[in-house]
C-alpha cells in the first residue's frame, strides 16, 4: 500500500532504564504534552506520578461491582433458603446468615474482578475493537523485550513532528521515528467476529478443557481420601465382595423367621383367614388414625377416600368396588385383612408396602367408615 | 539519593520529656497494677494476661516485621526498619510482665488444680501438655528464641551501619528463613498457652492464627504510630506519601486477616454445632458479653476498614495516626474478650483494668528513647537504603 494512504499516529522514541524513562515522562507532561503514553516491559514504579496522571476511577467501578456482587448473592440465597427450596440443614433456621458469608464473599470479590477487567476492555481498549496502531511496530517489539518508550501521539494538540522529534532527541530519546496506521485495519469489530478467530478460540477452549481434565482428573489424578469412596458394602447392581457367591441380598437362614415376619398360614385360604384370624388391636385414637394415614395413602386410590368404590380411577381400571357392601361389613375383621395380605383376583397384595399391625390398623379404619356410611339411629345420641 | 550522614549519624535523642513522661506513665501503671494485685489479686491476674499477651504482642510482632523485611526483600520499609527493631527489644522485658502470673497460676489456670485434673479425664489426657513445669518451661524456651532472633537480627543491622557489610544483610535473610517458621510455633503456644488454656476443654486448631493476625496488627500500629510521630518531628528523613500508603496497605490487609480468620473460626464451630466447641460463643454471648462480641467487630473491623479503605486514606497521616491508635485500642478489647469471659460469667469493668495498659505505653516510651540514644534510628549502612528512600509506588 502506497504510503501516502497512511497516517501518522506518533512519534515514538526508546529510552534505556527505568529511571530515564520515568525522566522522560515527567519532562513530556512538563512540557504540556496530553495525548502520549509511556509503555514499559514491566510496571516502574512512580510512572503515574511522572506522567502526572489522576487516580484512576476504576476504584469506584469495583465497589459498584462489589457491592452488586455482596447484595445479589445474599438475595439469592436468601430466596433460595426462603422460598425457592426451604430445607433444614443441621438444625438451623432456613435462613442462616453466617453460611452466606463465604459465598457471598467470594461472588463480591468474584464480580468486582472481573466485571473490572470487563469495564476497562470496554472503556479503556474500545472493546470490540482489537487493533491498535502501536500492535505488530518494531517500537512495541523492542518495549516487549528490554527497552522503554515513549509515543506522543499526532493527534496532540501541540504535536509538530520537527519540534516533537527535537524534543525527544533533548530528553535522551533513541531511535527516534514515527508510526504510522491505516485506517482500514483500525476497522472495528471486522476481525472480533471473523469465523477463522472464533473457530480458533473455540478450538482453544477445548483443548484447554480437555487438557485440564485429563491432567487433573487422569493423568494426575490422586486420591484426596479413599475413606469415603472405598468402603466394604453392597453397591446397586455389583456383585458383592463379601460373599463368595457374589450375592448381596442374602436369603434368609434356613429355619428360621425375620422378626416381624411370622409365615402367613391361609395363603389361599380366605375362608379359613375369617375365621381364625383376631384383629389384635384396639380401635384407639392412635391406631386409627394410623390407619386413616395407611388407607389414604394405599387403598383410596382405587377405592376412594370413603371406601364407596367413587375413585378418580373409575373408568380406567376394573372397577374397584365399594366397601360398603353388605358382604364386606358383615365379613370378619380377618377376611379383609386377608384381602390387603394377599389381594383379591385383580386387587394386587399389600403384604410388602403395608406392615402387619398396619394392615391391622387399616382394617379398623375401615369399620370406622362403613359405620359411618351406615350410621343407626343411636350412633347419634 | 543519598541521606546527609552527620557526624553523629543518625541518632537523635528523644526530647527528656517523652523520657519523663515515659518512667511517670511506667510507674503509674506498676502502682495500678501493684494495687490491683493487694486488692483483687485474681482479677488482676487476668488483666495481668492482657498485658503479658499485648505486649508479646507488639514485641514479637515487631520482630517478626523486620524478619518479613529481610525475607521479603522488602525496599520501602528499610527506612523507617529501626522503629521495629526498637520495638522488637520489649521481648527482653517479657519475663517482668509475666512474672507476677507465675505467682498467680493457680487462680487463672484451672489445669493447675492437681485433684481436679486427676478427676477429669479430659484434663488428665491434657495434663501431659498443661502442667505447671512444662509451662515454665515453654515460657522460657519461647523468650529465649525470640530474644535470641531480636539480638542477632539487630546485633547484624546496627553492625551494618559502620562496616556497610552487604553479607550481613545476607545473613539476615536467612536468619529470617529460620526465624519464621520458629515463630510460627513459638507464638502459637504463645497463644494456646497463656488464653486458650484459660478453657482448657476446649479447643480451637485456628486459634494460634487468630492471635496472630491481631499479633501483626499491634506490632504494625505501633510502628506506624511511632513512625509518624518522628516523621513529623523531622526525626526521620523526608519520606514520601507512598512509604506510608505501603504501611497503611499493610495495615488494612491485616485488619481484613483479623476478620477473616475469626470470622472462619466462628463459621466452622458453629457449623458443626458441637457442644463442646460452641461453648466458648455461648459464654461470650450472654450476659452482657454479647455486647462486647458486637462492639469488637465494629471496633477491630467495620471502622478500620472503612476509615483505610480509599486509597487517599492510607496515605493520610493524620487518618492513619489515629487509626494506628485505634488499632491498638481494638486489639486491646480483643485480648480482654479473649481472657476476661473466663474470670467473669457477666460483662464487668474495673480500674484494674488500666494498670498494664498505662504501663507498656510508658514502657514503650522508654525503651524506645533508651534505644535512640543508643542507636542511629535510620539504618544508615543498609545497601537497600537509597531505594527505600526514594520508594514510589
Ligand atoms: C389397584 C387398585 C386397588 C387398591 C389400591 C386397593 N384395592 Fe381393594 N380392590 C380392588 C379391586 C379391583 C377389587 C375387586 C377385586 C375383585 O374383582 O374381586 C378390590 C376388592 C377389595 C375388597 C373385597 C371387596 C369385595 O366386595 O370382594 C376389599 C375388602 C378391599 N379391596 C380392600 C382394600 C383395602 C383395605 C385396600 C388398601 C390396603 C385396597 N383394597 C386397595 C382394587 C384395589
Amino acid at each position: 500500500m502506497p504510503m501516502n494512504e497512511k497516517q501518522q499516529f506518533s512519534l515514538t522514541a526508546l529510552f534505556d532504564t527505568p529511571d530515564e524513562i520515568i525522566h522522560a515522562a515527567h519532562e513530556t507532561s512538563s512540557a504540556g504534552y496530553t495525548r502520549y503514553d509511556v509503555h514499559t516491559p514491566y510496571p516502574v514504579h512512580g510512572m503515574d506520578k511522572a506522567m502526572g496522571l489522576r487516580q484512576s476511577r476504576l476504584g469506584i467501578f469495583v465497589l459498584v461491582f462489589g457491592l452488586l456482587g455482596a447484595v445479589s448473592s445474599v438475595l439469592f440465597m436468601s430466596w433460595v433458603t426462603l422460598v425457592d427450596y426451604p430445607l433444614v440443614i443441621g438444625g438451623k433456621p432456613f435462613w442462616s446468615w453466617p453460611a452466606f458469608v463465604p459465598v457471598a464473599f467470594e461472588i463480591t470479590v468474584l464480580l468486582a474482578a472481573v466485571l473490572l477487567v470487563v469495564t476497562m476492555i470496554v472503556l479503556y481498549f474500545k472493546f470490540p475493537n482489537i487493533s491498535h496502531p502501536l500492535h505488530d511496530t518494531p517500537y512495541m517489539k523492542r518495549i516487549s523485550s528490554d527497552k522503554f518508550g515513549i509515543s506522543i501521539q499526532a493527534d496532540d494538540p501541540k504535536f509538530n513532528e520537527r519540534e516533537v522529534r527535537a524534543f525527544l532527541k533533548k530528553i535522551g530519546g533513541k531511535e527516534i521515528g514515527p508510526v504510522y496506521f491505516d485506517l482500514e485495519d483500525l476497522d472495528h469489530g471486522q476481525t472480533m467476529f471473523d469465523p477463522k478467530f472464533l473457530g480458533v478460540l473455540a478450538l482453544t477452549a477445548i483443548l484447554v478443557a480437555g487438557a485440564t481434565y485429563s491432567v487433573f482428573n487422569q493423568i494426575l489424578f490422586l486420591e484426596p481420601f479413599s475413606w469415603m469412596s472405598t468402603q466394604a458394602k453392597q453397591k446397586a447392581q455389583r456383585p458383592s465382595e463379601l460373599f463368595k457367591d457374589g450375592i448381596g441380598m442374602r436369603p434368609p437362614v434356613e429355619g428360621t423367621v425375620a422378626r416381624g415376619f411370622l409365615p402367613y398360614p391361609f395363603k389361599g385360604k380366605p375362608d379359613e383367614a375369617g375365621k381364625n384370624l383376631v384383629n389384635p388391636l384396639f380401635a384407639t385414637k392412635e391406631v386409627i388414625e394410623r390407619g386413616k394415614a395407611r388407607y389414604l395413602t394405599y387403598c383410596s386410590p382405587c377405592h376412594g377416600n370413603f371406601a364407596r368404590g367413587d375413585s378418580r380411577l373409575r373408568g380406567q381400571f376394573p372397577n374397584p368396588p365399594t366397601l360398603h357392601s353388605d358382604k364386606v361389613r358383615n365379613w370378619p375383621d380377618g377376611s379383609i385383612y386377608h384381602v390387603i395380605t394377599e389381594g383379591q383376583n385383580v386387587m394386587p397384595s399389600y403384604a410388602s408396602q403395608i406392615s402387619r399391625d398396619d394392615r391391622w390398623a387399616t382394617v379398623l379404619y375401615l369399620r370406622v367408615l362403613q359405620r359411618a356410611h351406615n350410621a343407626k339411629e343411636s350412633d347419634l345420641k | 539519593m543519598s541521606i546527609p550522614v552527620s557526624a553523629e549519624g543518625w541518632r537523635k535523642e528523644l526530647p527528656a520529656s517523652v523520657t519523663r513522661l515515659g518512667w511517670i506513665l511506667l510507674i503509674a501503671g506498676v502502682a495500678i497494677a501493684a494495687l490491683g494485685y493487694i486488692v483483687d489479686a485474681r482479677r488482676m491476674a487476668f488483666d495481668n494476661i492482657i498485658g503479658y499477651l499485648f505486649l508479646a504482642s507488639v514485641a514479637a510482632g515487631s520482630v517478626f516485621l523486620v524478619a518479613l523485611e529481610y525475607i521479603g526483600g522488602a525496599v520501602w520499609s528499610v527506612p523507617t526498619r529501626r522503629v521495629n527493631e526498637f520495638l522488637g527489644a520489649l521481648v527482653l522485658l517479657l519475663p517482668l510482665i509475666a512474672l507476677p502470673i507465675f505467682f498467680h497460676l493457680h487462680d487463672v489456670y484451672h489445669w493447675t488444680h492437681e485433684e481436679v485434673v486427676s478427676a477429669d479425664k479430659l484434663l488428665a489426657g491434657k495434663s501431659p501438655y498443661l502442667n505447671v513445669n512444662f509451662f515454665v518451661l515453654r515460657f522460657v524456651v519461647i523468650f529465649a528464641v525470640w530474644s535470641l532472633f531480636h539480638f542477632l537480627f539487630t546485633r547484624n543491622s546496627t553492625k551494618q551501619d559502620t562496616t556497610k557489610d552487604q553479607k550481613l544483610t545476607t545473613i539476615n535473610i536467612r536468619l529470617a528463613a529460620v526465624f519464621m517458621p520458629v515463630f510460627a510455633i513459638s507464638l502459637t503456644l504463645t497463644a494456646v498457652d497463656w488464653a486458650m488454656s484459660l478453657e482448657p476443654h476446649w479447643s480451637s486448631t485456628i486459634f494460634g492464627v487468630y492471635y496472630f493476625s491481631g499479633t501483626v496488627l499491634a506490632a504494625l500500629s505501633a510502628a506506624t504510630y511511632i513512625i509518624i510521630k518522628l516523621h513529623e518531628y523531622g526525626y526521620l528523613p523526608k519520606l514520601q506519601r507512598d512509604s506510608f500508603y505501603s504501611l497503611g496497605a499493610l495495615m488494612f490487609a491485616f485488619i481484613n486477616f483479623w476478620a477473616y480468620i475469626a470470622f472462619s473460626q466462628f463459621l466452622l464451630i458453629w457449623y458443626a454445632d458441637l457442644p463442646e466447641e460452641t461453648v466458648w460463643f455461648m459464654s461470650r454471648w450472654r450476659n452482657g458479653w454479647e455486647y462486647v462480641s458486637i462492639l469488637l467487630i465494629v471496633v477491630h473491623f467495620a471502622i478500620p476498614y472503612f476509615a483505610l479503605l480509599t486509597q487517599d486514606s492510607k496515605m493520610d497521616l493524620k487518618r492513619l495516626k489515629l487509626m494506628a491508635i485505634w488499632i491498638l485500642f481494638a486489639h486491646l478489647l480483643d485480648l480482654y474478650w479473649l481472657v476476661m469471659p473466663t474470670y467473669s460469667e457477666s460483662v464487668s469493668f474495673s480500674w484494674t483494668e488500666f494498670g498494664f495498659p498505662i504501663l507498656l505505653v510508658g514502657l514503650v516510651m522508654v525503651v524506645l528513647s533508651f534505644k535512640m540514644k543508643r542507636n542511629n534510628l535510620v539504618p544508615v549502612g543498609d545497601p537497600k537504603l537509597a531505594r527505600g528512600l526514594s520508594f514510589r509506588l
